[in-house]
């Protein structure tokens, strides 16, 4: 059977592009790589009218064929059919802003070129028409020589219609080229850019007097004294709610894996599996995904702030900051996205030209204050930190997790500065940026994206994460110690630990922590499992009857609380404000920068700045008698 | 005059822009973004801190780009 005919989705950022895709595609989509390139590809499963499936790319937004970009590069392979991995598409579905038409349509101009198939959505009609345009879809199809659809993605109007559209295009599904092909592209932009304007101004008709709205929106978001006032307070509203709105789920979580657990207990005759089930993987894992509202609550933020237009907003007036220590407002999007997770974050540094300005983020987004710091985080903070107020309203222990937050954002500036003077050193590219309109989200897209993140969460947790729980609490639990020796010291991992012990006892490590930190390296929340692990291990074989078992699902907290002197704990929190622990950071920067010299490079001056900082906190704190 | 030097909300045309005071790559965006002689720009906002960079509105679209980049835009204020 042949396959499904392909349909590449190309047009200009901000053209409603994946709002399309997702109207056409539904939930249906797929989310790959391709091969040697850092592109993610994006295809979806659409059906015709009649019934006949059609694969949709969602090719990477561009201005035009010449890449800036590595995504951009993509594109323009893909639709010269010279894309490694990828078919050369049937037919092209172009999308343009209808409110934009002289900018867009210089893009379409140039693709229609190329010389396959085309349709062309003319998107966002409905804005067009707030802004005083009356547009002939008619006019423009003759002018273009292609059909033209008006369409609202975001509200699915006009989709039936591209489909039929489409539909003719296929056709019986084999690729013909109706013109020259992609040899004859290269023309002035200027030129196209004028033929372009020419055609807008003839197919469209403007009623003067409709002022915009989004200059009305950004005369109040980009005031020299509300736009940062109210960029603060958007933030300050994020962090919050991560915490505020994320308990009552977290709550039920975790009574669901104690009922799990609790069942799994009495279920199960004692022995090797009934410990391996409810110490190693359902608390290990347990203790990972009670953090899943939190960290979808902080992309739900993200993905709005990026689906309003307002993220561009806060580049622009970031931007002479981000030039304080040499980068660009540009950076600034990925750099908040690490807050959610630093592996999209990573990725979005594509979007950045210039090749120094994008090495200099990567390098340092791994210090900006991931989700997954939170686990650990909450968890010390809430077990050594007192929870006392230090002014009306000011708890102390909010005070040191913004205090930590803060840390990793100035740490983040401070590398960006030290690097960009001497590993990364160059000329700045400057700023440039197409402010998009302010738009209203289709809570369908946004949901599609938070749907994708928590799959990405869950298989984490399932795989990697359970894993190294497994392998931890196999590692911790075997050979058995004998009467008097504690386990965590006798076992194969308690040797381990007794070695790394040797290097972080100094910064004040004790040798549970040493356990924790080589799983940790999987993913940092990792250590909360860990330290769950090997404290439940120790409770259980200190003494083998139920009193023991009671004692096991006493928090972990209280634990440390004992445990843990205050200088510990807080070179353990400085620990993770710094180190790298988190493989899929490192193996996302292996294939954004090709190669291994740049993640080694990263993975080593963070442990440097980790172990000093760790270091400094432990001995600063001891001298100060905390 | 220059487009940095531009007063807010007046409307101007572009005279002529020095190509060759930009970056490649710049030069490169600035034409995919509209830029070109003959065209009318209006500054609209700058950034908040240290008024830089400068948001214009170049056709329909609204570009935001650093005082520096801007100077080599050279514009005609439109009589309003």
């Amino acid at each position: 059977m042949n396959p499904a005919p392909m349909v590449a989705l190309v047009g200009n950022p901000n053209a409603g592009k994946s709002a399309l895709f997702n109207a056409l595609t539904g939930a249906r989509q797929k989310v790959g790589n391709y091969p040697g390139v850092t592109v993610e590809r994006k295809a979806g499963r659409m059906s015709l009218l009649d019934g006949r499936p059609i694969e949709l790319i969602d090719l990477p937004g561009t201005y035009s064929l010449e890449p800036a970009s590595p995504d951009e590069q993509v594109t323009r392979d893909v639709l010269f059919g010279r894309q490694e991995g990828e078919r050369l598409p049937q037919a092209i579905l172009i999308v343009v802003d209808a409110t934009n038409l002289d900018n867009h349509l210089r893009f379409a101009l140039q693709l229609i070129r190329l010389g396959l198939p085309v349709v062309v959505a003319l998107n966002m009609i409905d804005m067009a028409e707030r802004d005083g345009l009356t547009i002939d879809a008619a006019k423009l199809s003759a002018e273009l020589g292609v059909p033209v659809i008006p369409t609202v993605a975001v509200r699915k109007r006009g989709i039936d219609e591209l489909k039929a559209a489409m539909e003719s295009l296929i056709g019986d599904g084999g690729v013909r080229r109706i013109a020259a092909g992609p040899g004859v592209i290269q023309e002035d932009i200027v030129v196209l850019q004028r033929r372009a304007r020419a055609i807008a101004i003839a197919a469209t008709r403007e009623e003067q007097g409709a002022r915009r709205w989004s200059h009305r929106i950004d005369a109040v978001a980009l005031h020299p004294v509300g736009g940062p006032l109210l960029m603060a307070v958007i933030l300050f509203v994020m962090f919050q709610a991560v915490f505020a709105w994320a308990q009552a789920p977290m709550d039920a979580i975790t009574a669901l894996f104690d009922t799990i657990g609790r069942w799994v207990q009495t279920a199960l005759p004692g022995g090797f599996l009934r410990n391996l089930l409810t110490e190693g993987v359902i608390k290990g894992t347990g203790a990972v995904i009670v953090f899943l509202p939190q960290i979808l609550i902080l992309f739900f933020f993200i993905l709005m702030l990026e689906a309003t237009g307002y993220m561009v907003r806060a580049a622009f007036m970031m931007d002479r900051v981000m030039a304080r220590v040499g980068l660009s407002g540009r950076a600034f999007i990925p750099l908040l996205s690490s807050f959610a997770c630093a592996v999209p974050g990573i990725m979005a540094t594509r979007t950045i030209d210039d090749p120094r300005d994008r090495l200099t983020t990567i390098l340092i987004a791994p210090l900006t204050t991931c989700s997954a710091r939170l686990p650990v985080y909450t968890l010390i903070i809430s077990a050594c930190i007192p929870a006392r107020h230090v002014l009306p309203g000011v708890g102390l222990q909010g005070l040191v997790l913004f205090g930590l937050y803060v840390l990793g954002t100035v740490g983040a500036m401070a590398a960006a500065w030290v690097l960009r003077r001497t590993v990364t050193k160059g000329p700045s590219q400057g700023f440039m940026m197409e402010m998009p309109k302010y738009q209203m989200p289709s809570l369908r897209d946004v949901g599609l994206g938070l749907w994708s993140r928590c799959v990405i969460f869950l298989k984490r947790a399932g795989t990697i994460i359970l894993l190294s729980n497994v392998i931890l609490w196999v590692l911790a639990s075997y050979p058995v110690a004998p009467a008097g020796q504690k386990q965590t010291e006798y076992s194969i991992a308690g040797r381990i630990a007794s070695v790394i012990e040797v290097v972080v006892k100094p910064i004040g490590f004790n040798h549970n922590i040493a356990l924790a930190l080589p799983p940790a390296m999987a993913a940092r929340e990792v250590a909360v499992s860990a330290l769950a692990t090997t404290y439940a291990i120790d409770a259980g074989s200190s003494a083998g009857n139920d009193a023991a078992e009671e004692k096991t699902d006493q928090a972990l907290g209280s634990k440390l609380k004992v445990d843990w002197p205050l200088p510990t704990a807080l070179a353990f929190l400085m620990w993770f404000v710094f180190a790298p622990q988190c493989l899929s950071t490192i193996a996302v920067t292996r294939r954004e920068t090709n190669g291994w010299k740049w993640p080694a490079f990263m993975v080593g001056y963070l442990f440097v700045l980790a172990y000093v900082a760790a270091g400094a906190t432990f001995w600063i704190a001891t001298w100060a008698g905390l | 005059m220059r487009l940095d030097q531009l007063p807010l909300n007046r409307p101007a045309r572009v005279l002529a822009i020095a190509w060759a005071d930009l970056a490649d790559t710049a030069a490169r965006r600035l034409r995919e973004l509209g830029l070109d002689e003959g065209v009318t720009v209006e500054a609209l906002h700058v950034a908040p801190f240290g008024k830089d960079p400068i948001a214009c509105r170049v056709g329909r679209m609204t570009v935001a780009l650093r005082r520096a980049q801007a100077h080599a835009i050279s514009v005609e204020a439109l009589a309003a």
